[in-house]
């Protein structure tokens, strides 16, 4: 079919670009050699036994965690720690962190692609990933927690036999429409990104031989992308709108979650604060997650040509800002229930300074407002086995927040005659560090079958910033011959 | 000769190597009249214009998501808690739209998602598994580091204007596609 590679008689005056040495992509990359370097991570997959030892040991815990529940489903709900008054133990405030980590990544998507901002292009696609998994494990959490977790299925609106309606004035019933939506939305958002890339996989698949399989995995999920410029047109757009439309979803799922607590009237809970500080919350244990999973994968992979110290340091003052915005949600949290009069209010924060979950309380200050205070120096954001200790601390810090949100105002509220404490067990432990196992495995799943950085976007990133070296060079070539002028 | 082939070409591929060239190329096919395609391993900048985009409706694919999501969401709530399943309780109003508004908000944003992917793919043509081009060689490219012209083989195809044409243009390599 195709004629021999031909002289070409007209010389393009273009060259195809390299990139320039930039903060966020390092020099001396071009179209191919981002597309090989990334695409080959999945195909020829070159850290094998070191990711199958992690695999192997995140499968340990995942079949722990799997274990766990079917003895959960059992023996019911009485194998944690809850009982009344503290109904609402580890499982909600797990629930709570996880969809808090969950938001970092739609933030990164969609919010930094709105505001043009570079940076995002290496870390968004497993950022996503992040977001994705963690959301989906957050809704594990409270069909885990129901009572008779098989009739979760009672919160979807259906004509049933029953003749009944879910209870559409209850946040529990909102929240089923939140995370659904956001589930649904990343999904479809982290998807359509890797379209393309699937596409390149496939290719890739077919140029290296040796891989049917995967050139017809590849193939299948790529839907035939072949890169027509009125698909990319309409990609473009459909993309542009998403980021659109995820940027208030993010905002309204932590809200809602907030007013899972917020419209009780159980002191502590009973807070028009909470939809804006759960969200900052949120960005910021996301955040910490984000450099949590950035620092190894780009330290095993070998990736610091496009994580670079930039893109740390950036997510760093994202961390050390949403610090902040935690730090006044706490202050505004004290500052009201002294100011409203409410002696409920008052005791329920005095006993989280001095009760018995005191240590918590301080602990989770240190982590989360302390800590962070350390990347006001540019050394340690610059730092990464600093960094990377950072934001284990405010996972760490942020968990504790949840857990005190959850227990503290329960376990004293209004009667002191039914007072109580919680008590974790071994089971509320088992499905924490399970819920961490499982995150970790179906992150190792997605490094391994799937390219952990946006292939596309790299390759417009090569073209971008190899423009903006050659105009800031014609430039400075002009420079002087207007001084002399 | 001409009119055997082109009963069952696709068209004339070119290859290029810079995206800039190619949008030279579309530029100058289609001053020439060609019906044209172009692929790239990326969005290029300017060339929805270059190829001449009629009109790209996923905007208004997705308008029309979010609103039939929203309006289908208040519908939803306030037939099951006024028609369907009134609950007096306390005398309180069963038209509560207050307590509407985040399940509305959240489909509204659901409903434009989908929209928006699916608009997407289905106004795209896609899933299109099979396609003349996956046939050539070299076409795998397309996703890694090259950027193509088809020349279409329809409309007022003239082979020998169009090869004239490519000759002039710096293209890597030339073939024909079977239809």
């Amino acid at each position: 079919m195709s004629t021999p590679e031909q002289d070409a008689p007209h010389r393009s005056p273009h060259r195809p670009p390299t990139s320039p040495d930039t903060d966020i992509l390092r020099a001396g990359w071009s179209y191919a050699s981002v597309s090989d370097k990334i695409a080959d991570q999945v195909l020829n997959n070159p850290s094998g036994r070191l990711w199958m030892v992690a695999f192997l040991l995140s499968l340990v815990g995942v079949l722990v965690f799997f274990a766990a529940t079917a003895w959960l489903f059992v023996k019911g709900v009485g194998i944690w720690g809850v009982n009344i008054p503290v109904a609402w133990g580890f499982a909600i405030g797990n629930f709570v962190w996880w969809i808090g980590i969950g938001h970092a990544g739609t933030f990164i998507s969609a919010v930094l692609l709105l505001l043009r901002q570079k940076w995002r292009t290496s870390i968004n696609r497993f950022a996503e990933a992040m977001t994705l998994f963690a959301a989906g494990i957050a809704g594990i959490f409270p069909v885990l927690h129901l009572g008779r977790p098989w009739f979760f299925y009672w919160l979807v609106p259906y004509p049933d036999v029953m003749n009944v309606w879910p209870q559409w004035r209850s946040p529990l019933v909102w929240d089923f429409f939140a995370i659904s939506t956001y589930l649904l939305v990343s999904l479809l958002f982290w998807y359509v990104g890797l379209i393309p890339d699937l596409a390149t996989l496939r290719d890739r698949a077919v140029m290296s031989r040796g891989h049917p399989f995967k050139q017809y995995a590849y193939g299948l999920l790529a839907l035939g992308w072949r890169g027509e410029a009125r698909h990319w047109a309409r990609y473009e757009t459909a993309y542009l709108l998403l980021a659109g439309l995820a940027t208030p979803l993010v905002v309204s799922v932590h809200t809602i979650v907030s007013l899972d607590f917020a419209i009780g009237n159980t002191p502590g809970y009973h807070s028009t604060i909470f939809p804006p500080y759960f969200v900052a919350g949120a960005l910021f244990s996301g955040f910490a997650m984000v450099l949590t999973l950035a620092i190894p994968l780009r330290h095993f992979f070998k990736l610091h040509d496009f994580i670079t110290d930039r893109h740390l340091a950036n997510a760093a003052k994202v961390l050390l800002a949403t610090s902040w915005l935690v730090l006044y949600g706490y202050a505004s949290e004290i500052f009201t229930a002294f100011y409203s009069g409410d002696e409920f209010e008052q005791y329920m924060t005095i006993n989280r300074w001095i009760g018995p979950y005191a240590p918590l309380y301080w602990a989770m200050l240190a982590c989360n407002v302390l800590v962070p205070q350390l990347l006001w120096w540019r050394s340690v954001r610059h730092r990464v086995w600093l960094l990377f200790a950072i934001s284990l601390l405010v996972n760490l810090g942020m968990w504790m927040e949840r857990f005190l949100i959850v227990v503290s105002s329960l376990h004293r509220d209004f009667l002191p005659s039914s007072w109580g404490m919680f008590y974790p067990t071994v089971w509320d432990w088992t499905f924490l560090f399970g819920s961490i196992a499982l995150f970790i495995w179906l992150f190792l799943l997605f490094v391994r079958f799937l390219p952990a950085i946006s292939i596309t976007e790299m390759r417009k990133l090569v073209r971008e910033t190899a423009q903006e070296a050659t105009e800031s060079a014609t430039e400075k070539a002009q420079q002087p011959a207007k001084e002399g002028a | 000769m001409s009119s055997w082939h082109s009963a069952r070409l696709y068209g004339l591929l070119a290859e290029f190597a810079t995206a800039d060239d190619l949008l030279d190329a579309v530029r100058r096919a289609r001053a020439s009249g060609f019906v044209v395609e172009a692929y790239t391993p990326f969005a290029v900048d300017g060339m929805p214009e270059a190829i001449g985009l009629p009109r790209n409706r996923v905007p208004l694919v997705t308008l029309l998501g979010g609103i039939l999501g929203g309006a289908g969401a208040y519908f939803l709530q306030w037939y099951s808690a006024v028609v369907d399943y009134p609950l007096n309780i306390g005398g309180r109003p069963l038209h509560s739209w207050p307590s509407f508004i985040p399940v509305t908000f959240e489909l509204t944003i659901l409903g434009a998602a989908l929209a928006a992917v699916f608009g997407m793919l289905f106004m795209n043509g896609l899933p299109q598994l099979r396609h003349p081009l996956f046939e050539v060689p070299d076409f795998d490219l397309a996703s890694r580091n090259r950027f193509f012209l088809c020349i279409r083989a329809c409309g007022a195809f003239d082979r020998d204007k169009a090869e004239n044409m490519l000759r002039e243009l710096p293209t890597i390599r030339q073939c024909e596609v079977a239809a």
